[in-house]
């Protein structure tokens, strides 16, 4: 029991050290990130329906209650629920033409179905007791994936192999390049592995260090010490669960970019 | 999550016995099939709802906003225009009305005071003929007073003399009256 609340900690990387100190005090801070099946309890295959496909269910009825139903009066002067929709529109849409230019519009669906995926299942996450999709690698490394693949085909398409230009770095001396270019192919292939590991490393980060406080209010002396912990880092999660949504959406812009106009 | 030890009822190589997480839940190699797939369910599911439904209808709405907000902005200029208009047209006849009225004013005075010296005029006139008349009648007033006068005196002096038992000479009585009241 012991060693596994110790081992448990030491994956979130906070109160390692308390947990072996303590020993009586029960921390399990990764048990909310285990994927369970909603019926019975057999294995989890690929089409087993778990708590993951309750909560992103959850998290498509909440974008359909905001995004459609919400806009659903086409009111001049918008409702609550419209202006929320609205300002999620203009704000995914502006980074959009913003970063990407005019031509980049096209691509402005796919891009507010990531945004408002990553910051819905985020907020979701942030219910007690919820299950946070976005805290798994499995989530977020596909949602980088596609969005990899499909900057680097959309990349080949529009510019063809001209679209390789983007790794010889003209503006450098001649000798450089070569070295440049590995330098710049490394760091391309890097990009789906910080992109997707941020979000999830920061959404899991946050949620198991309030589960390693929460383990804390055990013991009466800390308890009321601990609740203020768990409600500080709460409000700094609310921030982290908008922050890391916006962070991947322009990012992928940056990408997306990148695959539009190669030439620096 | 509040943890309920199911043990060994989880049939799991990432969950031991009593029903918690061995090392990483995210690492668990057998879970992540599962999670790619609903994930891209429901990626497809968002993705059609918001490019078919959502965003064609936010769009337009946020484009009708814009439409109102420009008609309304040029229905504002249109009716500022108009406002100016209509006070131009206000101050411009107040302006003639000031200057019809100045005008009616002059021609009132300078009526007015023709028709006083055509008056005073004519009153003039009039008593320079009062004085005349006046003057006639003054005179014949004080010609028949003389004439009256020399009567009594003539008759006084008769008197006088008959009395003193003079004779009375009718004549000489009347030249001596007459050139006494010449004298």
């Amino acid at each position: 029991m012991a060693t596994e609340a110790t081992q448990g900690a030491e994956m979130a990387g906070h109160g390692a050290e308390h947990a072996a100190e303590t020993g009586g005090l029960v921390f399990h801070p990764m048990d909310q990130f285990i994927v369970k099946p909603l019926f019975g309890d057999g294995a989890v295959g690929m089409f087993t329906i778990t708590n993951v496909t309750l909560w992103m269910a959850i998290a498509i009825l909440v974008i359909v209650a905001l995004m459609v139903l919400g806009t659903s009066r086409r009111a001049v002067v918008p409702s609550r629920s419209q202006s929320v929709a609205e300002l999620a529109y203009g704000f995914i849409h502006k980074m959009v033409e913003d970063v990407t230019g005019k031509e980049g519009l096209v691509y402005f669906p796919y891009i507010m179905t990531l945004f408002m995926f990553i910051v819905v299942a985020n907020f979701l996450g942030l219910i007690p007791m919820s299950f946070t999709t976005t805290s798994h690698f499995a989530v977020t490394v596909v949602l980088a994936l596609c969005v990899f693949l499909g900057v680097t085909i959309l990349g080949f398409v529009k510019n063809g192999p001209s679209f390789l230009s983007m790794f010889w770095v003209t503006s450098a001396p001649l000798a450089l390049r070569p070295v440049l270019a590995i330098i710049e192919i490394i760091s391309y292939f890097v990009r789906p592995v910080s992109h997707s590991i941020r979000l999830a490393g920061n959404v899991m980060a946050g949620h198991a260090v309030i589960k390693v406080f929460a383990g804390f209010a055990g013991l009466a002396i800390i308890s009321p010490l601990s609740i203020v912990a768990i409600t500080a880092i709460y409000g700094l999660e609310v921030m982290v669960a908008f922050v890391q949504a916006y962070v991947f959406t322009i990012l992928t812009c940056v990408y997306l970019k990148d695959a539009l106009h190669p030439h620096h | 999550m509040a943890t309920d030890p199911i043990a060994g009822e989880i049939t799991s190589a990432c969950v031991d016995s009593h029903g918690s997480a061995i090392g990483m839940p995210q690492l668990c190699a057998e879970w992540i099939p599962n999670q790619v797939f609903w994930l891209v369910i429901t990626l497809v599911v968002i993705f059609f709802v918001l490019s078919r439904i959502a965003l064609p209808r936010i769009a337009s709405v946020l484009a009708e906003r814009q439409g109102t907000i420009t008609n309304d902005i040029a229905a504002a200029e249109e009716l500022k225009r108009q406002a100016a208009d209509a006070e131009a047209a206000y101050d411009k006849a107040l302006a003639d009305a000031r200057a019809e009225a100045q005008a009616i004013g002059q021609q009132t005075r300078e009526d007015i005071k023709a028709k006083l010296e055509e008056a005073t005029r004519e009153a003039d006139a009039q008593i320079a003929a009062k004085t005349a008349e006046s003057e006639a009648a003054i005179a014949e007033i004080r010609a028949s007073a003389l004439a009256n006068v020399e009567i009594v005196a003539k008759d006084t002096a008769e008197a006088i003399v008959a009395a003193l038992g003079g004779k009375t000479d009718q004549a000489a009585i009347s030249t001596a009256v007459d050139n006494r009241m010449k004298g």
